[in-house]
């Protein structure tokens, strides 16, 4: 089997005595949708958030595209192509959805000190942004700010910057949060065809989601991954519907 | 034309006309006015590229204003006294040419930036401020204390610096000097407003998480705007010694710090005029109330008082409306 693009290997962090990840160890493999899911509280969020850059891990390894990023920030971590949207979404709001798009085209250019070109007359800057919005379906919405924008609208807003970014992996936390089941639906055929432009780390409440998307589940429970394996694995695994998937 | 274009001309040319309708009307004290109306507009067009576009609340850019107006003082002081400046290692002779002046001025006060700036970027929110504040003060007891050049008592600049072409003395002359520099100022501000650097600006503004999602580091974009930010208040700094044709340590008291933050308020924070609207409220009020009663400044925290309860965008904001992102 190839390379995992993704690697995370003996991961800790606590907060005080709550231990928020422990031992954690998950692969994400070239080509697949690997689903993170679990209780509230699990644990999931603050995984993400280690892996982006946003909490520093007490201890473990996180190697990406075999560079280990412990030490590194955010904005070095998202350059060497980790694309994140957030679980509760994170966007210049004053800025239009355009606007967004167009901060990280400037940034894959490597270009943030130009002073004096404006950007909105720079093609540059604005075609790959409104690509990358027509790939997520709101290249309609291009001109509205991003705090005017609905709630799915900006996880798919947020998926397009991602996808502006050239990400290589995908972090994408609850995209489907807030929105109506056709918006759920298109997105989910959205991610299966965007699985194979890069792997996608998936966190999602929406259980018909993830058992129509993963490739493989991960079941965390109190910071700890209580099992890994397929779709038919997990549903099948005594301790995972003792734990979390209920066992009526 | 957006609304805000026509605002905005509109007061440029009200700017520049005070001084020549007060010069028809026999009052040429007006001129030196307007000037002043200039040179605190700038300073405060610098900090709005700090406050404005980035949202850094400094409360210490007065320590740039000082040292572009001592930067004024003693070279004009060594061109007098035919002294040259000894740091030790090299030697300057002074000089009385304002380009030359400006240019120190603006390079002293970009490596007190970068100092300053990599310091208290690593803070946000109450300790950015408090931290500006302190530094600025630190430089302002350095002043009072540092007799060389006058010490509390100042520094005085006998005859205002040249500049090619003009009679610096001519009160309009001096004036149509710094408002040239205040407009050449206003069109760079609106370019990098627009700039890629710009936008990464006003995005770490909004959302500095965003920002670093997509690659950019917040730190080093507010380090580069704070540096050219105090670099435009220092040149303000030179230009309002030579107004006054004295320098002093408060010019780099936190009063000072404070108006431009009033200023920016009251006129329209990251609104390109704002600034301008600001300093012509602030100096007109100054000179209106400040002939009647000494108790002026009530009335101005009283209009403070309205702008932020009232009108969030200042001037231009309750003229022009609400800023929309192309």
């Amino acid at each position: 089997m190839a390379e995992p693009v993704l690697s995370i290997r003996n991961l800790h962090k606590s907060f005080g005595a709550l231990k928020a990840t422990e031992d954690v160890s998950i692969d994400l493999n070239p080509g697949e949708i690997h689903a993170l899911i679990g209780p509230n509280g699990a644990g999931k969020s603050t995984l993400i958030h280690q892996i982006a850059g946003t909490l520093k891990a007490d201890s473990g390894q996180i190697v990406f595209l075999g560079d280990r990023l412990n030490d590194l920030s955010v904005a070095e971590r998202a350059r060497r192509g980790l694309g994140r949207s957030f679980q509760v979404s994170s966007l210049a709001t004053e800025f239009s959805a355009l606007r967004n798009v167009m901060l990280a085209v400037q940034s894959v250019q490597g270009s943030s000190f130009r002073f004096f070109n404006p950007v909105m007359g720079d093609a540059s800057l604005t075609e790959p942004a409104r690509a990358a919005l027509a790939r997520v379906g709101l290249e309609t919405r291009a001109d509205v700010p991003a705090a005017e924008l609905s709630h799915g609208e900006r996880r798919q807003l947020e998926i397009a910057i991602a996808l502006a970014l050239g990400s290589k992996a995908f972090l994408l936390d609850e995209p489907m949060a807030g929105m109506g089941p056709e918006g759920s639906k298109a997105l989910t055929g959205f991610l299966s065809e965007l699985r194979k432009e890069a792997p996608i780390l998936l966190i999602e409440h929406d259980m018909d989601a993830v058992f129509a998307l993963a490739d493989r589940i991960s079941v965390l429970v109190y910071g700890r991954v209580i099992a890994t394996g397929t779709v038919d694995e997990i549903r099948t695994n005594p301790e995972v519907r003792r734990a979390y998937l209920g066992d009526e | 034309m957006s609304r805000e274009t026509i605002i905005n001309i509109g007061l440029a040319l009200v700017l520049l006309a005070i001084p020549f309708v007060a010069t028809q009307m026999g009052s040429p004290f007006y001129v030196t006015l307007a000037t002043r109306m200039a040179i605190l507009a700038l300073a405060a067009v610098g900090l709005n590229l700090a406050l404005g576009l980035g949202g850094l609340v400094s409360f210490g850019h007065a320590a740039f204003f000082g040292v572009g107006g001592y930067a004024a003082g003693i070279l004009a002081s060594h061109a007098f006294s035919m002294q040259p400046l000894d740091l030790g290692f090299v030697a300057f002779a002074g000089t009385n040419s304002m380009l030359v002046i400006w240019l120190v001025a603006i390079a002293a006060a970009g490596l007190l930036a970068l100092f300053i700036g990599a310091v208290s970027l690593r803070t946000s929110g109450v300790y950015f401020i408090m931290i500006t504040l302190a530094f600025a003060q630190m430089t302002y007891y350095f002043a009072i204390s540092w007799p060389a050049y006058g010490g509390e008592d100042g520094l005085s600049i006998f005859v205002r610096n040249t500049f090619p072409g003009i009679n610096t003395m001519v009160p309009m002359s001096f004036f149509l000097l710094c408002y040239g520099v205040l407009m050449a100022v206003l069109v760079l501000f609106a370019l990098v407003a627009r700039s890629r650097f710009g936008s990464a600006l006003q995005a770490a503004r909004q959302n500095e998480v965003r920002v670093a999602s997509v690659g950019i580091a917040p730190f080093r974009i507010r380090l580069a705007a704070f540096v050219i930010s105090g670099m435009t208040t220092a040149l303000a700094g030179a230009l309002y010694a030579d107004l006054n044709r004295f320098v002093s340590p408060s010019m780099m008291s936190w009063h000072m710090s404070g108006e431009f933050i009033v200023l920016i308020i009251l006129g329209g924070v990251a609104r390109l005029f704002g600034p301008v609207a600001g300093a012509m409220m602030f100096v007109m009020v100054e000179y209106l109330l400040g002939g009647m009663t000494d108790r002026w400044q009530f009335f101005l925290g009283l209009a403070l008082l309205a702008v932020v309860l009232f009108a969030r965008g200042g001037l231009i904001g309750f003229l022009a409306g609400k800023v929309r992102h192309g």
